[in-house]
């Protein structure tokens, strides 16, 4: 797998063992939390120079981070948590796993400093169930920030306090909601919360909770090293700075990528060592297995950032570039995607719970050549009446590939319905 | 004020609340499952979904707080098609197996599907199975219909206090079930039957017995404990069937206790009484209701010719009504003796010289909830009043401090700040100490008589903690259990309880035990009310025999606090009357049966705890000969020549027991004129805890198979410290002899470090214990 260094997060990618805190710490690493720490910088300029950096967030409903720290009360007496998503478990997704690998001080830091703006004594890192290694990498970042003195009490000789657990999760998909992340780690069954209230308000345990993905807390040392507007000059307007691409499917050369917001995805694809040899591109999906498909002529025309790939009818998401050839059958990639939300539903609400098996089973009988002419209605229907129905966004997840499937690659369903069988 | 507009019906709300709320408020219906009043918001069935104006999708109505200027629109056709996705959905997995579901009739899902379900189904694929689960004798399941609303879920955590369902898997194969091989054993358990939006938790007594729409819903009050419930008696062919709760927010609210909803089974035992019968040449013969009045009015009558009227006691237990109990003591008193009493499970009668008026709860049931500052003193709590429980479990979640002086350590659901667990033994002394504690803490001085009593009193840190407790906050109350009412120092408790409550500005109230037993004091069913003749109390009519007693309902070898001492009594007399509603032990001791009407087949008044007076009509006709009590006493009374017996309807002697303008003010009344305190010092002697278990409180409960078969109705054990059991050379599960004087039993004694020491657990009232004595007694125990 190939992982390509930049200018934010992977730029130390390049180095022995640039995991270690030396490593980070010869590399301009901690330089930004002591800085505010020295000089006392008041939580208003942090946010102030974050929401100049136009970073949003990179979990994938790209929230502009600046806006979501103010949301969290400021004057609030008693505990206030930070917590980081890094349970990534879309299909598609695995940049947060070598963020935490390869850089994880980048994101113990831009905890810090979060925890420094927002008042917060106490954090947790959720991490994915899945990776036993990462965990043990991010645990052991830890102890050497606790022991150099940027994590636990009195951080850098200063009143400022700052306690951080990694919290192993079991590998639930929903857990990377983030309601259903905070009961998971309240030792509940991970199933969301119905919002309002939101974990500004009201999240983990009851108290005000700010919630970012890895990514973005790992842009923070950089924004408030280098400025706002650097940050933002690296990408483009209202879509600051590097992003992680995790580029999978049918590439020569698959991995993380960090680029430039706005990048063109023909160059990413270049990148990546272009379509696998001998093939043609048919189609991508561009955010993860919840973001609409778009087929290859739309894709090729897109930039890398939140405003193209949306005008286009799909989403960033995480920036989980999955790249499908001229063999694959949209049915049968459909049906994967289908069992995949089937079986990571929570069960809590109605529409999710009953309607991500229908449409499991619909989509399956097709691909066995027992499809109906009436399914592909159906299809979209019962797609409908789960899309924005449910108390969180897996709902959505669930549906947003039929509906897009069924859009841009009707006729494939249709000549597996008629025929029985596959037409590529 | 937020002004909101609901299908263009424009209403005012307070910030705060939701559009489900709202729309109630105008009237207006918003389909749903998972929403209940009474339960935590949830959300998850959808199928509340209504159009808002400006929100991008449809929002549930349940959990979408108002919003000024909001307009709501439920039955556009943006909201329709989204409920009606929803309840699509809702039936693709569902068995639609209405045509045998107990449900059927009275079951939201299937009454909504007529609005908003399909005539055929979309979905083709196979449906899902879930297995059954067993959730002991009272619910049956049928988790395939289940919908995963979890209201059972939230009803176990938020108002039973006690987790036992929950919901496991993920996604379609997600379902609701208790803990592996658990039962659900909470005494509310019966609640979630009611709460099940779906067939998939009902009645297992009811099950397959009768169709919703085949019942009659008849109101009623319940004759168990002293909360009287409201009740709904659903009744097919003149046979009860079921009991449902009808809803009374100050009550009961929309709940009721397993007893108030199952023991109606005992209402159709094989053990009804339903013709008069008399025991001639020692075998007992049915025969008609002139011939047993008549040899009961003759049998009486030598009696009081011979020995005197004083010769002749009554004893009726407080499930009785008003008018029943009434009638009873009009009788003896007119016979020309005050022996009559209601009160067969207290042994201690030291206060009936000095009580101001009937004991009561002091204050009204629903402002429990409310309270900030608890003392409960000697009460087996959930078992005595489950829903009082539950309102203190209520606040105690709004943060009231609820403090304990008890002889047992059972686990009250909900947070205990001070608990004192002591033995009976020690319980006044114990109350002494906070009360010395709370004088010390509000610099009052103690009247001289009470500071004589508790000259040697130590106060300790656990007393300390519950004085400190009781003195903060606003809203104070001190209760007395009902193991504080069997207790033998119960004057002491009463007078220290009192003084507690005075100190700590706070409401004194004693828990009634049951239904009635605040109408038997008004009603005069006591030897000592003012005003009337006095007489003997129900252990002195034990301790010196009386040549003939008349038994209202009561069955003394399980009601009495000493049932050794009362079948002594009641072998020795020349004559017994026994007017119950079913063949009991009487068949041994009893002269004359006499079939009386249980309170579904009378009409009748109870006076709750609180002092509410509900009155309530006879829900099916009588079985067999049963009469009504009421009638039976009428007859006998004119048939002894009793004046004013010429009643002719239950209203009237209603009219004449408690006037027509209410109960008067200060008949109820807890006050004592002066304290009744002998001493507060503690002896080692080994004392019974003898409870009254929860399904043997009265004798319709008795008989309530299904109630029988839970956990609650485990045979009694004998349970002590381990320390104690070591002291007694004995092991833990062995069988050993418990005495009580010349009585005793045997049974299985058991370690259990929750209690205190000198004291042995042994549960009352029940037929294993039946031959012992005292409940709160002396007692040895040994090897068998």
């Amino acid at each position: 797998m190939v992982i390509k260094g930049g200018e934010v997060i992977f730029n130390t990618v390049h180095l022995p063992e640039s995991w270690k805190l030396s490593t980070y710490v010869a590399n301009g690493g901690y330089a930004a939390l002591r800085k505010i720490l020295s000089e006392k910088t008041s939580a208003e300029t942090i946010i102030a120079e974050v929401k100049k950096s136009a970073l949003r967030g990179r979990g994938g409903a790209g929230f502009p981070t600046g806006l979501k720290w103010s949301f969290m009360p400021r004057h609030f007496d008693g505990d206030k948590y930070l917590v980081c998503n890094s349970d990534e478990g879309e299909p598609g997704t695995f940049k947060d796993r070598d963020i935490m690998q390869l850089n994880p001080h980048a994101l113990i830091e831009g905890m810090a400093i979060a925890a420094y703006t927002l008042g917060t004594r106490r954090g947790y890192n959720y991490i994915h169930g899945e990776i036993w290694e990462t965990y043990e990498r991010m645990e052991a970042a830890v102890e050497e920030a606790k022991a150099a003195g940027f994590l636990g009490d009195n951080i850098c000789g200063t009143d400022f306090s700052f306690h951080l657990f990694n919290h192993h999760g079991y590998g639930a998909y929903i857990c990377g909601e983030e309601t259903a992340l905070l009961e998971s780690i309240e030792g509940k069954k991970g199933q969301p919360r119905f919002k309002p209230p939101f974990p500004a308000s009201f999240g983990l345990y009851g108290k005000p909770t700010t919630i970012n993905n890895t990514e973005t807390f790992a842009s923070i040392p950089y924004i408030i090293r280098e400025g706002g507007q650097k940050f933002l000059e690296l990408g483009k307007p209202n879509n600051g700075g590097t992003k992680l691409f995790s580029v999978s499917g049918h590439v020569n050369r698959p991995g993380n990528f960090e680029v430039p917001m706005g990048t063109p995805f023909a160059e990413l694809l270049e990148m990546a060592g272009g379509i696998r040899d001998g093939h043609t591109f048919k189609a991508c999906i561009p955010g993860g297995s919840s973001t609409p498909v778009l087929p290859a002529e739309i894709m090729m025309q897109c930039t890398m950032d939140y405003d193209s790939i949306a005008k286009a009818g799909s989403a960033l998401g995480a920036g989980s570039v999955i790249i499908m050839d001229e063999t694959v059958c949209m049915v049968k990639a459909l049906e994967r995607l289908s069992y995949f939300y089937f079986e990571e539903s929570c069960g809590q609400c109605t529409p999710c719970r009953e309607g991500t098996g229908w449409l499991y089973r619909v989509i399956h009988r097709i691909e066995h050549g027992q499809g109906r002419p009436e399914d592909l209605d159906l299809l979209s229907d019962v797609a409908h009446n789960i899309g924005g129905r449910t108390i969180c966004g897996l709902g959505d997840a669930a549906a947003m590939p039929v509906q897009a499937m069924l859009k841009h690659y009707r006729h494939e369903f249709e000549h597996h319905i008629e025929h029985g069988k596959c037409m590529v | 004020m937020l002004e909101i507009e609901i299908d263009g019906n424009k209403i005012q709300m307070t910030a705060g609340g939701t559009i489900m709320e709202a729309a109630a408020q105008i009237g207006i219906y918003i389909p749903h499952f998972c929403y209940h009043k009474k339960l935590s918001i949830a959300a998850n069935c959808r199928m509340c979904l209504v159009q808002v104006e400006k929100a991008a999708k449809p929002l549930p109505a349940c959990a979408t707080p108002i919003t000024d200027g909001m307009k709501v629109f439920t039955k556009s056709d943006y909201a329709v098609k989204a409920q009606k996705g929803v309840m699509e959905f809702l039936l693709i997995n569902h068995p639609l197996d209405c045509p045998i579901c107990d449900q059927g009739g009275e079951c939201s899902l299937q009454d909504l599907a007529v609005g908003y379900g399909g005539s055929s189904s979309r979905y083709q694929e196979a449906k899902r199975v879930v297995k059954e689960k067993d959730l002991g004798p009272l619910v049956a399941t049928d988790m395939t219909r289940c919908i995963h609303c979890t209201r059972c879920v939230r009803f176990g955590q938020e108002i039973a206090g006690i987790m036992e369902m929950g919901q496991v898997g993920r996604g379609e194969h997600s379902e609701i079930m208790p803990f592996i091989s658990k039962t659900i054993d909470s005494e509310l358990s019966g609640n979630i039957i009611d709460l099940c939006p779906v067939g998939a938790l009902t009645s297992k007594p009811f099950r397959y017995t009768a169709r919703s729409w085949e019942l009659s819903r008849r109101k009623s009050v319940s004759p168990h404990d002293g909360l009287g419930s409201n009740l709904i008696v659903q009744v097919k062919d003149s046979r009860v069937m079921r009991v449902l709760p009808l809803e009374n927010e100050a009550v009961n609210e929309c709940w009721l206790s397993d007893k108030d909803r199952f023991a109606y089974e005992g209402l159709n035992s094989e053990q009804r009484l339903s013709r008069p019968m008399l025991k001639q040449d020692g075998k007992w013969l049915e025969v008609d209701w002139q011939t047993a009045l008549e040899y009961v009015a003759n049998g009486l009558k030598q009696i009081r010719e011979q020995h005197g009227a004083d010769s002749i006691g009554a004893l009726a237990t407080s499930h009785q009504t008003v008018e029943e109990l009434y009638l009873l003591q009009k009788l003896m008193r007119g016979l020309g003796t005050g022996n009559v009493d209601s009160r067969l499970a207290q042994a201690d009668f030291r206060l009936d010289a000095s009580l101001q008026g009937a004991p009561w709860l002091g204050m009204a049931v629903a402002d429990i909830s409310k309270l900030q500052r608890v003392l409960v003193i000697g009460s087996t709590l959930r078992n005595d009043h489950p829903l009082l429980a539950h309102r203190l479990r209520q606040a105690v979640k709004h943060g009231a401090q609820l403090n304990l002086v008890n002889p047992v350590d059972d686990d009250l659901l909900t947070k205990l700040a001070n608990k004192a667990i002591v033995a009976p033994q020690a319980m006044v002394n114990t109350l002494a100490q906070i009360a010395l504690a709370l004088a010390e803490a509000t610099q009052t001085e103690l009247p001289a008589a009470i500071k004589a009593v508790l000259a040697d009193v130590t106060v300790g840190a656990a007393a300390r903690a519950i004085a400190a407790s009781l003195t903060g906050a606003e809203r104070r109350a001190v209760f007395l259990g009902n193991l504080a009412q069997h207790h033998p120092q119960y004057a002491d408790l009463h007078s220290l309880a009192e003084v507690i409550a005075r100190l700590a500005g706070a409401n004194f109230g004693c828990l009634g035990e049951s239904a009635n037993s605040v109408g038997a004091y008004i009603a005069g069913a006591v030897p000592s009310k003012s005003g009337l003749k006095a007489g003997m109390n129900a252990a002195a009519m034990m301790a010196t025999p009386r040549k003939a007693y008349l038994l209202l309902g009561a069955e003394p070898e399980l009601d009495c606090n000493d049932p050794a001492a009362a079948m002594h009594a009641l072998q020795s007399a020349d004559m017994v009357v026994a007017m119950s509603a079913y063949k009991h032990s009487a068949l041994e001791y009893a002269d004359v049966l006499l079939p009386i009407a249980p309170f579904s087949e009378t009409s009748g008044t109870f006076i709750s705890t609180e002092g509410r007076v509900q009155s309530f009509n006879g829900t099916v006709k009588p079985l067999g000969e049963t009469r009504p009590a009421w009638k039976v006493l009428r007859v006998l009374g004119t048939m002894l020549g009793v004046k004013g017996f010429d009643y002719d309807t239950s209203e009237a002697v209603r009219q004449d027991a408690l006037g027509s303008n209410g109960l008067a003010a200060g008949v109820l009344n807890n006050s004592l004129s002066g304290p009744v305190l002998q001493s507060a010092a503690i002896t080692d002697t080994l004392t019974r805890v003898g409870e009254v278990p929860m399904y043997q409180a009265d004798a319709i409960v008795r008989r309530a198979a299904s109630l029988h078969s839970t956990r609650a109705a485990a045979l009694p054990n004998a349970s002590m410290h381990s320390a104690l059991l070591a002291r007694l050379g004995l092991a833990d599960g062995a069988m050993v002899t418990v005495r009580q004087g010349e009585a005793r039993a045997v049974v299985r004694a058991l370690a259990d470090d929750h209690l205190p020491d000198h004291c042995v657990r042994l549960a009352a009232a029940h037929p294993l214990t039946a031959t012992l004595g005292a409940m709160l007694g002396e007692v040895s125990v040994e090897r068998a």
